[in-house]
């Protein structure tokens, strides 16, 4: 395994980086470093000793000859918005943004497919095919923002994702540089291609087996109809029978999500979403499809969450009232935010079935360590979010909120689910890798990442820890509500 | 649930061909062997998967399945069907015996493929034997999952050459309530056309295929909605729908049973009626064309390379005794070098089924 300290001589550096013709845009000055010092996960920042734009290919390529050459490290960007430090830069080496790379390059009506640069934004190729009635599938929060190469680098998910699957389900080819500066295509524009699946393998690599510099992504037609419907509880786990109960009526909704009394009351003083507050658990079922299909459903689902025993069914009139039961969950991370000064987002993944049980065991941690939790659920594929208050300024409540959420982590790996979702492992969940993989596991994943970059340059000391890191714990850390890109929608 | 765990034997026997550096033939019910190279392959010892099996966990409303390698695929599919779900990606068996862990080594997928995904898209973890005999596990029973790298997608019509499967999870889907198959009259470029245009519109199409100068269109969905779409697309309701779709999965349709080669073009959706000599069936709207030709190998991979596409003898002609074509389209130097280095990840000595996907893997 390859150390993750570099010795690189910045001048050098910098001088064959200038010899680059047409020269990319270099950043050298600290003030001009300083907006680059962390992503979405502001908890951790660092200086890079240099960033690079480039906005052509062949600049890419040559940039990566040239680290590769002296040794560099070099991590990329694409709009910051990731939650786990995936984006962080190394104090010895580039920080390589693709934020220049933003054109859409062809739209093909016929294929249903756009094929794109790395720094599109998510939303921007959904508008893009909005007249042909097509769009992109797959939603992170922060798709106004986040780009299609961060995307694919972190194989992001969203709220729809029960039935329209994630990244690597909505993608054809990328391009892609390695760190010796070839160029790869990777996939095709048929559905399948020879050779193994190096599509997957690049989706969610965080980075660290190549730059990901063209995507080419499916486009699925508009649905016809969408309709929201709102349930109330006064139990959570009649709210998890529910869910179960809808699935196992051969119904996928298109978006099914979770959210309990802290984070129904948080939600509802922010959004004014008219949410019951005496509830607690609310559901929230999308049903997306033909006019037909998802009139039978709503009928089907309106019935399940009745005999589910739900104190209250709504179902939204139209699209504004759809809009409003939305807006509180999609603000319930800034609700919370107000609620403490600091919060955790933890983002494991367990079998559904198992949710009593983990809901319970949160709550016994939260007596356990002294400190409220707040539990949003995309709860149709078993992707939870709870969010731990706390007060970085109060001597300790830091280390036990970290304690708190390494111990739901540890939870959700041991009732056979993940310790990340969709935010990615990241600088943030590096050790948490340690309770959900054993060493050969480790060692294997290792061993893949030297097939491309055998000598760790790409993105180093990221998404799989070394062998002696298994330790400590740590998550997201929001001080005073004070998210990165505030302006983002976070669920 | 019938079945035994045979993964320590398994492991014994790959840990004894590393340390001597033996090959090894990775089989599960012997219904694909004919599937891949066999030029240059040194088959070496037997490893035998099909008693490995067994259902491990299925739970409905989870929506996921975890079995061992070995259990029968006509199995799975029985405990599914029971709970009125399936495998959406319509696996072809091509024998009783087929089990999961060649489906998913082989990565096949039926005709619902554009519309539902391939058999990759539906798995969510396995464990697997490395060619070192580790046993390691990789992603898990959950959709969502972004830990570590995707090793278990990887597996997926990797042909056993990086590990030996030992448990595949997949997720699985409610059945369709209602099924409804047209039959148009129509030259297949208006058919690839057509199946475009549908593709582009928010109907519940799961199937669309042309054989014998027919086209057979699928619906799935609530009645209402199938009704629906039926009368937007015309045509003649299929008496015997399932029958049909089988035997074309199957192979069981009289175009198969051929002397001449049978090869798979996979193509971008758009590229309509090929110019190739010899007998076409399109499936996949288009973007699948199996040919039967003995058109010379370096024509037909030529002509679809032009339009984005790769083309795999699927089965070499009986007419020759001794196949000298790859099955595979080759791949670019840069990329089978990535291949050769991954493959070293995984099985340094290149013991798992040597050279039955490409020369060196």
């Amino acid at each position: 395994m390859s150390s993750l300290s570099f010795q690189p001589d910045r001048n050098l550096l910098i001088r064959a980086l200038q010899a680059i013709r047409p020269q990319p845009l270099i950043l050298t000055k600290p003030e001009e470093l300083k907006p680059y010092e962390c992503d979405g996960l502001s908890a951790y920042r660092k200086l890079p000793l240099i960033v690079v734009l480039p906005d052509t290919i062949e600049q890419v390529q040559s940039i990566l000859k040239i680290c590769h050459a002296q040794k560099v490290p070099v991590v990329a960007r694409g709009a910051g918005t990731g939650l786990s430090g995936g984006a962080l830069p190394h104090e010895q080496g580039i920080l390589l943004s693709l934020a220049k790379f933003t054109k859409i390059l062809d739209i093909n009506p016929e294929r249903r497919t756009a094929t794109v640069q790395p720094g599109v934004r998510n939303l921007a190729i959904t508008q893009a095919v909005d007249h042909l009635g097509l769009y992109y599938a797959p939603d992170p929060s922060s798709q106004i923002a986040c780009t299609i190469g961060g995307n694919v680098a972190e194989n992001s998910g969203g709220v729809h994702c029960l039935k329209y699957g994630l990244t690597v389900h909505n993608i054809l080819q990328i391009k892609l540089v390695t760190i010796e500066g070839e160029l790869l295509t990777i996939g095709s524009h048929s559905l399948d291609s020879p050779g193994y699946d190096f599509l997957a393998l690049m989706t969610g690599s965080e980075g660290m087996l190549g730059i990901i510099v063209e995507v080419t992504v499916k486009l699925l037609p508009k649905p016809e109809r969408v309709q929201v419907l709102l349930a109330a509880f006064d139990d959570v786990i009649k709210a998890g029978a529910a869910v179960g109960a809808i699935i196992s009526a051969g119904i996928i909704p298109a978006g099914l999500e979770m959210m309990d009394g802290p984070a129904i009351q948080a939600a509802e003083a922010f959004a004014h979403a008219g949410y019951p507050t005496e509830a607690a658990a609310i559901l929230l079922c999308e049903l997306d499809g033909t006019n037909a299909e998802v009139s039978e459903q709503l009928m089907r689902v309106h019935d399940i969450l009745v005999s589910s025993d739900a104190t209250e069914v709504r179902t939204a009139k139209d699209a504004q009232e759809a809009a409003i039961f939305w807006k509180g969950r999609k603000s319930a991370f800034p609700a919370v935010g107000r609620l403490s000064p600091d919060y955790y987002c933890m983002d494991g993944t367990i079998p559904r079935k198992h949710l009593p049980q983990v809901l319970q065991s949160i709550n016994e941690f939260s007596k356990e360590f002294g400190l409220a939790v707040a539990n949003v659920f995309h709860a149709g594929d078993g992707n939870l979010h709870p969010l731990i208050l706390f007060d970085a300024n109060q001597p300790g409540e830091l280390e036990r909120a970290e304690a708190f959420g390494g111990k739901i982590l540890e939870l959700c790996v041991t009732v056979g689910g993940t310790i990340t979702g969709e935010h990615g492992v990241g600088m943030e969940k590096i050790n948490q890798m340690c309770a959900q993989f054993n060493s050969l596991e480790l060692s294997q994943f290792h061993a893949v990442k030297a097939a491309f970059d055998p000598e760790g340059l790409l993105n180093p000391g990221k998404a799989i820890p070394t062998l002696q890191r298994c330790a400590e714990f740590g998550a997201m850390h929001v001080h005073q509500g004070q998210l990165p890109h505030a302006e983002l929608e976070r669920f | 649930m019938t079945g035994q765990d045979r993964s320590l034997a398994l492991q014994a026997q790959v840990l004894a061909a590393y340390s001597q550096g033996n090959a090894l033939t990775i089989q599960g019910g012997n219904s694909k062997t004919w599937y891949g190279n066999h030029l240059n392959s040194i088959q070496g010892e037997t490893l035998f998967l099909a008693e490995h099996s067994g259902i491990l966990n299925y739970e409905p409303s989870e929506l996921v399945i975890t079995a061992r390698a070995g259990t029968r695929l006509s199995d799975i599919e029985a405990s599914l069907t029971a709970e009125k779900q399936c495998l959406a990606f319509e696996p072809p068996h091509f024998a009783a015996t087929a089990t999961l862990g060649g489906t998913i080594a082989c990565n096949f997928s039926g005709s619902a493929r554009p519309y539902l995904g391939a058999a990759r898209d539906f798995v969510l973890g396995c464990k697997l034997l490395n060619g070192k005999g580790e046993i390691l596990q990789f992603g898990g029973q959950v959709m969502k999952n972004v830990a570590g790298y995707d090793v278990s997608r990887l597996m997926a019509g990797a042909l056993g050459t990086l590990g030996v499967l030992l448990e595949i999870s997949l997720r699985v889907l409610p059945k369709p309530e209602t099924e409804l198959t047209l039959v148009k009259a129509l030259t297949a470029k208006e058919l690839l056309q057509q199946a475009n245009a549908y593709a582009r519109l928010p109907l519940p199409l799961t199937a669309c295929a042309y054989v014998n100068g027919q086209a057979y269109l699928r619906l799935s969905g609530s009645a209402g909605s199938v009704k629906q779409a039926a009368t937007l697309i015309g045509g003649e309701a299929l008496l015997e729908p399932e029958s049909f779709w089988l035997s074309l999965r199957e192979q069981q349709l009289r175009f198969f049973q051929t002397e001449q080669a049978l090869w798979r073009l996979s193509v971008p959706a758009d590229t309509g009626v090929l110019a190739l000599e010899g007998e076409t069936i399109y499936d996949w709207g288009g973007a699948l064309c199996w040919l039967v030709s003995d058109l010379d190998p370096s024509i037909i991979r030529e002509a679809v390379s032009q339009v984005g596409g790769h083309a795999s003898l699927f089965r070499p002609s009986t007419r020759q005794t001794q196949t000298t074509t790859n099955s595979f389209q080759p791949l670019s130097p840069e990329l089978l070098r990535y291949h050769r280095k991954l493959k070293q990840a995984f099985d340094p000595k290149g013991i798992l089924n040597p050279n039955r996907l490409y020369n060196g893997l």
